[in-house]
């Protein structure tokens, strides 16, 4: 390719946050780099997004003469690296401040406050996103801090950046943090806060996937081992692949993401195809607005899923794992990159994987702020370098997946379940829960309940039961309705939870589990306010790829404002509602990906279930 | 139209059986649905299919049900496989494409694209249903003077993006940027062509669907209300420059060439052509000395 750069110069700190990912290119006369190295650079490409972030955490954006440096060194065109660059919502394209808060409006925040909280920091700290000012401050999709939420993340572009989170904030946090940045905040509360159960030991003797938070020291390696760590490996190794696979089927274990495909058929699809490399996509992307599993789970136990996804890649053939971890978990990068370093260290990672000559290893891809790169396919682009769009099934990840390649993608729930399962065999996994839904079940409650958190029980227990679980709906208020979901799944009314949260009994009432989000509500939820915050969401996170997606969720959300806002006649009243379920039923039919599928129906089960907007 | 250097030389395909609309149909292996459908003779609207590029079924105009499936599949890039069973026009198919085509007519001005007023009475779409909504209205970007941009024309089928990509010329001066209903066509920052890697080799043009990119010539006739369709001629010749000898079409009004394109079924260029041939006629038509 013979490409054109732009005529910007990058600075110099952009040219040592590029070194710093790239490593350095040739030094001429001080920081002056040697221009043209481009046919050096074949196959760079999928290091584009972790140097967009590099640039990001320096100087705060991307800037012309950033990105033309990164496109020298990458051999990538311009527009395409700035067509990837402003799909990411953490990416800004512009200038502003090095310093960011980011002030979650999402769903479970705004049960608890948020909406009050932005009134709060936008009557205390000015406008979001002013120019001129040490920070800025913005309204934010969910930060996954849901269990203790209104949250904020504060970012501080540098050498080195930082990054803190507050949760819960008030409006003093923000305007305190703008003013110090994330290094003069307190540390955050400790992980197993995250998990109520684990404090009493009848609770912690339930935990089967989260045993260990809070109990092992996420640093150690050795303490892992201690508490049970690598013997599932070892016997993995013992029963060989296809005896891994064998068990995993045998548990009748499925997805944990939202889809709920069984993991076995999956794993040994991959198996057999004859073409290599095999790749394993561990999906940390949760970006489902009241998700944080998988974040308890790699923040307070994070050896336990590299050596799930070291069994996996044993069994699958898999020579490269990657795990896709949402940009906005701070502690969680940083837990899980200390693990992978010690897992290598000590030979659990690397070329000859526990001395038995089997060669596995491990990259965290970060994600910059895009819900679609959970989306199966959009995943592979985005670590390949490209926009992080949905690809096309079929072909299907099995067969054409990361790099072309045939490739595992499994949510972390999904692969920390193999641990037991090859511990104990796969009909002992199998027995636990119902004949429908096997094993144990991470669910996320956040809301209106008095103790939220993550949840782990065997499939069976009603949705009651759970809420009784985390101490019901406090102060005397009442239930209202439960997201079931997320933002991609459906309400509930208050007199149906007594139906037992399995695949086979969410399906029996029309509502799914999703990825496991209990979102409670109670009386006090402004209920418009709530469906247009999950049109908002939809609208923000499309890809923009296909029109009954891209243009649906615009015209859906400005159908519900008019519904819920504006003075309106009967008639209008009914012609918007005619509009909200033709472009739903469009969305559903005729959307690529998962995410159109689903931008309706939470707003339908308002409508159906709930009574809303009537 | 497969270019002699591209005859394939494999095994011969086999025939697949499916059925459209309850009719048997025989197609070859490794068909599309839509090349089905044209074979059988069945209508089936397009926007984002370019005959002579990938398919990226973006628009989903096209979809069509096929038994078994959850949802609907776009026939433009949907393989056949034996026994499918694909219905093209029933009440679901029809729904979907009409909410298409309300929501694209709502949001983007498609009074250039010739298809979509005949499809919008079939389906009976009504783009106004939504009231005062948003649009990707804009103003027009002149910053040459060979072609210019209208993206209020745009319908992002991405089909510039990979003619001027890996698929055609590999100049790469355009992505799609941005993220939702914010996604558009652009280059690095939004800088103007002339500061972007544009060759303008035209083949954007060509493959545009909806004149959201259009010579300078037809923009500045449509403005000035003297474009007259009718009025055209087209007459097919070979481009005088160099020895590769592609093909052109030079559309005339008045005697004078107001846009030249290239047959894509040519098996020179599939309807490539490079500066020269598509924007280097005025020196046939430049005869008086002023």
């Amino acid at each position: 390719m013979d490409l054109r750069f732009p005529k910007e110069e990058p600075t110099l700190a952009e040219v040592q946050a590029l070194d710093a990912v790239l490593g350095e290119s040739l030094v001429v006369e001080g920081w002056q780099r040697e221009r043209g190295g481009a046919h050096l650079a074949a196959d760079q490409r999928p290091h584009l997004l972790a140097a967009l972030h590099a640039l990001q955490n320096r100087v705060g954006w991307v800037s012309p003469g950033g990105l033309g440096e990164l496109c020298r060194r990458l051999d990538v065109p311009p527009a395409e690296a700035y067509g990837v660059a402003s799909f990411y919502a953490m990416f800004s394209m512009e200038e502003r401040p090095a310093r960011v808060v980011h002030v979650c409006a999402d769903l479970a925040c705004q049960v608890l406050g948020a909406g009050a909280l932005l009134d709060a920091v936008q009557a205390e700290c000015g406008n979001p996103s002013q120019t001129g000012v040490p920070g800025a401050w913005q309204p934010s999709p969910c930060l996954g801090l849901c269990e203790r939420g209104p949250a904020i993340l504060v970012t501080e572009a540098g050498d080195p950046a930082h990054e803190a989170v507050i949760a819960p904030a008030i409006a003093t946090d923000v305007a305190v943090a703008l003013r110090v940045g994330p290094k003069g905040l307190g540390a955050e509360a400790p992980v197993v806060a995250a998990v109520p159960q684990a404090a009493t030991p009848q609770g912690a003797a339930e935990l089967v996937l989260l045993k260990r938070v809070g109990v092992v020291d996420p640093s150690s390696l050795d303490d892992y081992r201690a508490h049970g760590g690598y013997e599932a490996l070892r016997a993995a190794f013992a029963m060989g692949p296809t005896g891994v696979i064998r068990e995993v089927t045998d548990s009748n274990l499925v997805g944990r993401g939202g889809a709920a495909f069984p993991a076995g058929r999956k794993w040994a699809a991959v198996a057999a195809q004859p073409v290599r490399t095999h790749y394993l996509v561990c999906n940390a992307d949760e970006s489902e607005p009241g998700t944080f599993k998988d974040r308890v789970i790699i923040e307070g136990d994070p050896f336990s899923l590299i050596e799930a996804m070291t069994i996996c890649a044993f069994a699958t053939g898999c020579e490269q794992g990657f795990v896709y971890l949402r940009g906005e978990y701070p502690r969680a990068l940083e837990h899980l990159q200390h693990a992978i370093d010690a897992a290598h260290d000590r030979g659990f990672l690397g070329a000859n994987v526990m001395g038995l000559g089997f060669a596995f290893d491990i990259t965290i891809v970060r994600g910059a702020g895009a819900y679609i790169c959970g989306e199966e396919t959009a995943i592979f682009n985005s670590i390949e370098g490209y926009r992080g769009e949905p690809r096309s099934k079929p072909p299907f990840p099995v067969e054409v997946g990361l790099f072309g390649k045939p490739t595992v993608v499994n949510n972390v729930e999904t692969l920390v379940n193999v641990l037991p399962i090859v511990l104990n065999g796969g009909p002992a996994y199998a027995a636990i829960g119902t004949a429908g839904s096997s094993g144990t079940k991470v669910f996320c409650v956040s809301g209106a309940v008095a103790n939220a958190g993550v949840y782990e029980l065997p499939f069976g227990a009603t949705l009651r039961e759970l809420i009784d679980l985390a101490g019901g709906v406090p102060n005397g208020r009442s239930l209202k309705a439960v997201l079931l979901g997320g933002a991609a799944g459906s309400f509930v009314r208050a007199d149906e939870i007594d139906f037992p949260l399995t695949l086979e009994g969410a399906r029996a009432h029309n509502t799914t589990l999703g990825s496991g989000v209990v979102m409670v509500l109670d009386d006090t939820v402004d209920l418009p306010t709530f469906l247009r915050r999950i049109a908002a969401f939809f609208r923000d996170e499309s890809c923009g790829q296909c029109v009954p997606c891209r243009v649906g969720t615009v015209r859906q959300e400005e159908a519900l404002i008019r519904i819920t806002l504006g003075p309106r006649s009967a008639a209008q009243h009914e012609a918007d509602l005619t509009i909200l379920r033709d472009v739903g039923r469009a969305m559903r039919d005729a959307s690529i990906c998962g995410l159109g599928q689903t931008a309706w129906s939470a707003i339908e089960s308002a409508i159906d279930r709930l009574g809303a907007l009537q | 139209m497969t270019s002699i250097y591209e005859t394939p030389v494999g095994l011969p395909r086999r025939a697949v059986s499916i059925q459209i609309n309850g009719e048997e149909v025989k197609v070859s292996e490794g068909a599309t649905i839509l090349d089905a459908c044209k074979a059988h003779g069945t209508d089936v609207p397009t926007l984002c299919y370019g005959d002579t590029l990938d398919p990226v079924n973006a628009c989903r105009v096209c979809v069509v049900e096929v038994e078994g499936n959850r949802v609907l599949v776009p026939s433009c890039s949907r393989k056949v496989e034996p026994g499918m069973v694909i219905n093209t026009d029933n009440e679901r198919t029809r729904h979907s494409r009409k909410m298409v085509l309300e929501l694209l007519g709502s949001s983007v001005d498609l009074s250039a694209a010739p298809m979509v007023a005949g499809w919008n009475d079939q389906y009976q779409a009504d783009p106004t249903r939504f009231g005062e909504s948003k649009t990707v209205k804009q103003s027009v970007k002149i910053d040459n003077d060979l072609y210019v941009r209208d993206y209020s024309r745009c319908i992002l089928c991405y089909k510039c993006v990979d003619a001027c990509g890996e698929q055609w010329q590999n100049s790469f001066a355009i992505s799609v940027a941005g993220r939702g209903f914010n996604a558009h066509i652009s280059t690095e920052f939004d800088v103007e062509l002339p500061d972007s890697a544009c060759v303008y080799c035209g083949n954007c043009v060509e493959v545009c669907p909806t004149g959201a990119l259009m010579f300078k010539t037809e923009h500045d006739m449509r403005v000035a209300d003297t474009w007259d369709e009718s009025a055209q001629q087209q007459t097919t010749t070979i481009c005088p420059y160099c020895g590769v000898g592609c093909s052109l079409t030079l559309h005339t009004q008045d005697n004078t060439i107001v846009k030249v394109t290239s047959p894509h079924e040519s098996a020179v260029g599939s309807g490539n052509l490079c500066i020269k041939g598509r924007f280097g006629f005025q020196h046939v038509q430049t005869l008086k000395h002023n």
